[in-house]
């Protein structure tokens, strides 16, 4: 095969904060002090808070070194399923980092921030046409915001018609989020088992459809990769007895300018403007989780919502109906402000085109992987694919095992063990931005790891091997968790 | 995960269908988790478990055992208000783990009805269930 | 288009291993009625040199700290950024990383929380703190939601004095539990009256905020007392960090759960978010706690790492009975906080917080000499309120045009509080600033 992009280099060894301040250093310029110094009842101060005495030097290897030790997008492929994981423009930063946007203060009168509500304005009639919706919400400051948003839309609107129901119906193939966001919303969840294909039946809705449930949650794509065609039949039928469909739109990298989400019969959606919409995860965040709503729902978005009058925007809260504030604020503005910007660079056609490029991707590695690992439901996939460990498992040799070798090689694992329908899921999504040499060569890895599962299962068992550490002991951590570093001895430090 | 053959059920202790045993003694009923299903969890790293005092009726819910990546809900077997708590599995979860039957006892009852307990399996038909869901 | 790589060939190539004619097949699968039957009605593509203009156009049209001079906090601060902040945070192996579910390709990510957790428990004196929420608001919402888990009763109890777009939020998450949520008034020294606040065997929380929305310091370790003494959590919220640099913190005066919003430490305003919500508890309540929480380990060869643990709670593992939905939380956020906090130590922290103090000390003296009196005797931190003249508001409406935001007004959030203003004051303001603005509002 090709050299492995996965090698090991210097890696330098860096400790916690404390262990490098020393007292007396400093990282920070203070400003002047120009005023006179004000009294305080000495009653309210305290010892100030233990932190270490760094220098700015000591901070800037310090961080240097930490990022040092993590995998991203900007280093190589990461086809984590359901995540979208695909290249952070980087004109997005330049932008969101503007000192007119990164220094506004939100309660500026309008007159004063007309900028910035006109982009925020103009994003959500953007996400609007994207989906074929309505009205959207840009509050919700990530996807589960967004998902609890949509369930608290769904339950204004069924208590508004005398009866806000007791249970929703979520698919096993659904988000793990979404059951935690009925709860919120006091909805029992009720699983709807797939069919044989991996996509939902109108069949089995029907049955458990009733005048008590609030609708259903789905995912479209679904996470196993593949379209539910008998959506617009399910919608029917939850339509038919009151209930309203929840879209969770994670998924919508795979169906931009292809498919129209109200056509299909979603009355609610959710995007995570941090997967389709490009802005980067963080390691966890910042999102940001717009919701997008057909005309029925829209008196119950969160307020303030954006108006425009004549020329002029403005941030309105006159909306009786609506299910109140979700954010302090306005929502996650920053990551807005990527979100635009890589609309505008990508246009009708190139946001289509990557749709089309991120479906091609994963039918492309589906194809090749095929026959090297289990791939239980085979039909043409839309973004993502999911495979299973089944045949490498006479050799005792799981799911996870052959991941963490794939960091070896250089990649980012697969979402595993996801979705639950499937046991030892691999879920791959390789999203538009992977060329076709890159998806070779993870195809390539694949392909030498379920060699090594056959020649050499033992090996795989301490893998990963190239990285800073070895497999964690989780075990420890969770029985004795440690989660905060404990203060040092008197006398010990700072040194 | 271990075969069924490799696992233990002592022959004097009564099995429910969610795995959880009982062994009555005097009057009381102790209660924990077989092999089984400590072996399916895996390590397991914290449970949790009621107050002395509480009722639980037959099948409810009293308290549940975590491993790193799932957890799963304790049932009572048979009826009755909880008379002692393993205190110490707070500390050592890894008893469950160790020693299912003995110091990884969970919690001892005083039962409301005691002839629940001839709706629970002994060792043999607890086995061929086993059997059946592998 | 730059961000996609495929060539015509190659498309053509990956066409036939996958046996389709075209890329439309691909999508055979979806039925024709569920298609977009028209192209997308958006903006063509900008370049990325149009895409500057037009942004710089809009940002051109959006006053900010480098405009005007602000003199509004209430929940959103303007504080010097040191250079080295954005530029340690805008490294693409953090901004670009993946939550670190994969621990040993991401330890960076996950030292860095696990400090951050520290540095947050340390600060508010708390046992143990979280990897982040989405913000203040949304963080008073979880911790009274999680009082409720704790301590199994139905109604909470919030101070009026907390900032009023928290209680919204608050008020919105307990909107379809069927939990009671109540809130109780202030005295006229400006903070949370104990006369106000009724206990009761059902009351699962109080909660108040320190400094609160008017500015005042509150008396936490009375608040922590009478809440214990209803057999209640005591939580203490907060929009200002900076003010524990100076302060007692929460966890010293017996709160049990402590939250509130960490923008001020290295983070940007960008109208309103994303900011950062800190929130910290007593370890006997870790596990009701919500959010990811980072743990420290050791690897196969007994080398220190780290991983997210009690991962248990969550809503992948947990699913309906979660401790909250929460997934992605604001984690790039809470880097920046940690290292705002590391770049200012003990001492740069202290010394920082009283200077804000000092400047807001200094304005609110000149402005009580001029007429603007204090509305409140509470001791204050870097906000204090003000009962101005009727006329004062013509007055602040015309500074604006001079790029002057001379306070918030509390009427629209509270109507008796009419001509009344709350002042900020940060390190960002000299006192040639506070002069020139305490003459144009009097002249």
């Amino acid at each position: 095969m090709t050299e492995s992009i996965g090698t090991t280099g210097l890696v330098l060894n860096e400790p916690l904060l404390w262990e490098k301040g020393r007292m007396g250093r400093t990282g920070y310029s203070l400003p002047k002090t120009d005023v006179p110094s004000a009294a305080i009842d000495d009653a309210l101060v305290g010892e100030g808070p233990d932190f270490p005495d760094l220098s700015e030097v000591d901070v800037v290897r310090h961080y240097t070194r930490l990022s040092q030790w993590n995998f991203s997008v900007d280093a190589g492929m990461y086809p984590l399923g359901s995540c979208t994981m695909k290249y952070n423009p980087k004109t997005n930063e330049r932008q969101a980092g503007l000192p007119g946007f990164a220094g506004a203060h939100p309660l500026f009168p309008e007159t004063l921030c007309q900028g910035i509500l006109e982009l925020m304005y103009d994003l959500e009639r953007h996400l609007a046409e994207i989906t074929g919706m309505d009205a959207v919400s840009l509050q919700p400051a990530a996807g589960a915001q967004g998902e609890f948003s949509g369930m608290l839309l769904i339950h204004a609107y069924h208590k508004r018609n005398g009866n806000p129901r007791s249970k929703i119906l979520v698919p096993d193939t659904a988000h793990g989020t979404n059951p935690a966001s009925a709860t919120l919303c006091g909805y029992k969840s009720v699983a709807v088992k797939s069919g044989a294909k991996g996509i939902l039946t109108p069949e089995r809705v029907g049955e458990l459809m009733d005048e008590e449930t609030a609708g259903i949650m789905l995912t479209n794509p679904n996470t196993l990769g593949l379209f539910e065609n008998h959506v617009k039949a399910i919608a029917a039928i939850v339509h038919d007895k009151g209930g309203l469909v929840y879209c969770d739109g994670a998924n919508m990298n795979a169906l931009m300018g292809i498919v129209d989400m109200a056509a299909i019969g979603i009355d609610v959606l959710h995007l995570n403007l941090h997967k389709t919409f490009s802005t980067p995860h963080g390691g966890g965040g910042p999102g940001s989780g717009p919701i997008c709503v057909r005309r029925h729902l829209e008196p119950f978005l969160p307020v303030p919502r954006i108006v425009k009058t004549g020329e002029t925007f403005g941030l309105s809260e006159d909306f009786p109906e609506s299910v109140g504030k979700l954010h302090a604020f306005f929502g996650n503005v920053g990551v807005m402000i990527k979100a635009y910007s890589y609309i505008l660079s990508m246009g009708p056609d190139h946001l289509k085109k990557a749709s089309q490029l991120a479906v091609l991707n994963a039918n492309y590695v589906k194809e090749r992987l095929k026959g090297v690992f289990h791939l239980p439901f085979d039909a043409p996939c839309m973004h993502e694919c999911v495979f299973t460990d089944k045949h490498q498992a006479a050799r005792k040799v799981t799911t996870l095992d052959m991941v963490k070798r794939l960091m070896d090689y250089g990649f980012h694992p697969p979402t595993v063990y996801f979705p639950l329908v499937v046991s030892g899921a691999i879920m791959i999504e390789p999203t538009e931005t992977e060329s076709k040499e890159n998806l070779d060569r993870f195809v390539e890895a694949m392909t030498a790891i379920a060699s090594e599962a056959g020649e050499n299962p033992e090996g795989l068992k301490s893998a990963p091997t190239r990285c800073k550490v070895k497999r964690l002991d989780e075990v420890t951590a969770a029985r004795r968790p440690c989660l905060v570093e404990p203060p040092a001895l008197k006398g010990e430090a700072p040194r | 995960m271990k075969p069924i053959e490799d696992l233990t059920f002592p022959e004097d202790l009564l099995y429910a269908q969610d795995h959880e045993w009982i062994r009555m003694e005097n009057g009381s009923a102790v209660i924990g988790i077989s092999d089984y299903a400590q072996d399916q969890l895996g390590d397991i790293v914290y449970v949790e478990l009621p107050s002395v005092g509480q009722t639980f009726a037959k099948g409810e819910a009293f308290g549940t055992v975590e491993s790193v990546k799932a957890v799963s809900e304790l049932y009572m077997p048979i009826g009755g208000e909880v008379s002692a708590v393993n205190e110490s599995l707070g500390d050592s979860p890894e008893k469950v783990n160790q020693d299912p039957y003995q110091d990884g006892w969970m919690i001892q009852i005083t039962p409301q009805d005691p002839s629940e307990k001839d709706a629970l399996m002994a060792k043999d038909a607890y086995l061929e269930m086993l059997k059946g869901l592998s | 288009m730059r961000y996609l790589p495929h060539t015509d060939e190659e498309i053509a190539e990956m066409l036939q291993a996958v046996g389709a004619d075209s890329i439309e097949d691909l999508f055979a699968q979806i039925p024709e009625e569920c298609r977009c039957r028209v192209r997308l009605n958006l903006p063509e593509a900008l370049t990325e040199w149009e895409l500057n203009a037009h942004m710089d156009g809009l940002a051109g049209q959006t006053a900010s700290a480098g405009t005007c001079k602000n003199y509004m906090g209430a929940g959103s601060y303007e504080h010097f950024i040191p250079a080295v902040i954005p530029h340690l945070l805008s490294r693409g192996e953090f901004v670009t990383s993946y939550t670190p579910y994969q621990p040993e390709m991401s330890q960076g990510t996950l030292q860095g929380i696990y400090e951050y957790q520290t540095l947050t428990a340390r600060l508010l004196g708390m046992e143990v703190a979280n990897a982040s929420m989405y913000d203040g608001a949304s963080a008073l919402a979880e911790a009274l939601l999680m009082a409720c888990r704790v301590t199994r009763k139905n109604r909470v109890a919030v101070s009026r004095a907390v900032h009023p777009h928290y209680r919204r939020v608050a008020a919105t998450y307990f909107g379809p539990t069927g939990y009671a949520l109540e809130e109780f008034d202030f005295g006229k020294d400006g903070r949370s009256d104990p006369n106000a606040f009724s206990g009761g065997k059902d009351l699962a929380a109080v909660a108040v905020q320190s400094p609160n929305f008017f500015g005042g310091i509150e008396d936490l370790a009375a608040w922590a007392e009478a809440a214990h003494a209803a057999g209640a959590l005591f939580i203490a919220a907060f929009t200002e960090p900076l003010a524990y640099g100076l302060l007692k913190s929460p966890g010293s005066l017996g709160a049990d759960i402590t939250c509130g919003e960490g923008q001020s430490l290295g983070i940007p305003q960008s109208f309103g978010g994303p900011g950062l919500g800190m929130f910290a508890a007593k370890m006997e309540f870790v596990r009701s706690m919500p959010g990811r929480l980072v743990g420290k380990t050791t690897d196969m060869d007994g080398k220190t790492g780290f991983v997210l643990t009690l991962s248990t709670r969550e809503q992948h593992i947990r699913r309906e009975k979660a401790t909250s939905n929460i997934c992605t939380n604001n984690s790039l956020c809470a880097l920046c906080a940690a290292m705002y906090m590391a770049v200012l130590g003990n001492t740069g922290f202290k010394a920082l917080s009283k200077l804000n103090l000092d400047k807001s000390a200094y304005l609110k003296d000149r402005l009580a000499e001029k007429g603007f009196s204090p509305a409140f005797s509470a001791p204050t931190f870097n906000e204090f309120t003000v009962k101005a003249d009727p006329d004062f508001e013509t007055r602040r409406r015309a500074l604006m045009e001079k790029g002057i935001v001379a306070g918030v007004p509390l009427a629209p959030y509270y109507p008796a509080l009419s001509d009344h203003y709350v002042f900020c004051v940060t390190e960002t303001k000299t006192q040639d600033d506070l002069d020139a603005l305490v003459s144009e509002v009097t002249s």
